[in-house]
């Protein structure tokens, strides 16, 4: 069961909208790297993991991710608003907005369309841990390639925030793995997968 | 109804029940935020909660991470997850 709390988790007021900046940051939305693949991919890996300590990891970044899709959609919202059909026309918006009016859509920069295909839940704690190392590191190489061209500073702000956020859940998932190797046998950690396999653990 | 004693899977089933009370009226609210007596039934139900989740917290763990720091070690991650069922 989830509660909703009435504020951003890092605050949000930009003053230039800049639909050209949206549908570059919108990525972090919607796209591979985005934060909607990242809170359902931690919170559907959570099930199968037999750790309750790493099951709860995944809940609580699963969940501070869903902070992360609001931060996101409120830049999103922010740089958009109050648009003119003019501006749509010269900023070169107005495929999206042919679709979506100004309204937030998970898509990745490119018009490609959010899809669960951009995240695993495979069942196998080493395998889902060093997906989620792997897709904290591909989160922050985004937020690098957003903030080298991005200048304005009520965007940067944000973004040095998710980013700097995309670090700490890679050490985090670290620690995790750590934990679940702790489980298994160090000669062989692929000897078995212990969501699946009967006595799976130290020898 | 918490006057009398219960068990976990009672106090978790009151506090469910008392829950979906106060979602169901929340949503009520939100396109009548001038109801009266919603408004009264909410803070009705919102205080029995809070009760109820105390006296569940003070005795089977926390409920949320935010309630967690009770003990001298980190108690959120020691307890049963909700999808692992049949624990009672």
């Amino acid at each position: 069961m989830w509660n909703y709390e009435k504020r951003l988790q890092y605050p949000i007021n930009i003053k230039e909208t800049n639909p050209k900046l949206a549908m570059l940051i919108i990525s972090q939305y919607g796209g591979p790297d985005g934060e909607l693949g990242a809170s359902l991919r931690y919170l559907s890996q959570r099930y199968s993991i037999p750790y309750r300590e790493v099951a709860g990891l995944l809940t609580d970044i699963g969940t501070e991710e869903l902070a992360h899709l609001e931060m996101v959609s409120t830049m999103v919202h922010q740089l958009t608003r109050n648009l003119t059909p003019e501006e749509i026309q010269s900023s070169g918006f107005a495929p999206y907005y042919v679709d979506h009016t100004l309204a937030v859509w998970p898509q990745a920069a490119g018009g490609v369309p959010f899809n669960a295909c951009q995240f695993q839940s495979k069942g196998d704690p080493i395998t889902d841990l060093v997906e989620d190392m792997a897709a904290e590191q591909k989160a922050r190489t985004t937020y690098d390639n957003l903030l080298r061209i991005i200048k304005d500073p009520d965007v940067a702000d944000p973004l040095r925030f998710l980013r700097a956020r995309e670090v700490i859940h890679f050490q985090r998932f670290g620690e995790a793995l750590r934990i679940v190797q702790e489980h298994l046998d160090s000669k062989n950690f692929y000897q078995c997968n212990p969501a699946i396999d009967k006595n799976c653990g130290c020898k | 109804m918490l006057n009398m004693p219960m068990n976990q899977e009672q106090l978790r089933l009151w506090i469910d029940q008392v829950s979906l009370a106060l979602v169901d009226t929340l949503l009520f609210l939100d396109t009548h935020p001038y109801d009266e007596d919603a408004l009264n039934y909410y803070k009705h139900h919102a205080a029995m909660k809070k009760k109820a989740v105390k006296m569940y917290e003070d005795q089977y763990g926390p409920l949320t991470a935010r309630s967690a720091p009770t003990k001298d070690y980190w108690d959120w991650v020691m307890q049963p997850w909700p999808w692992e069922g049949g624990c009672k």
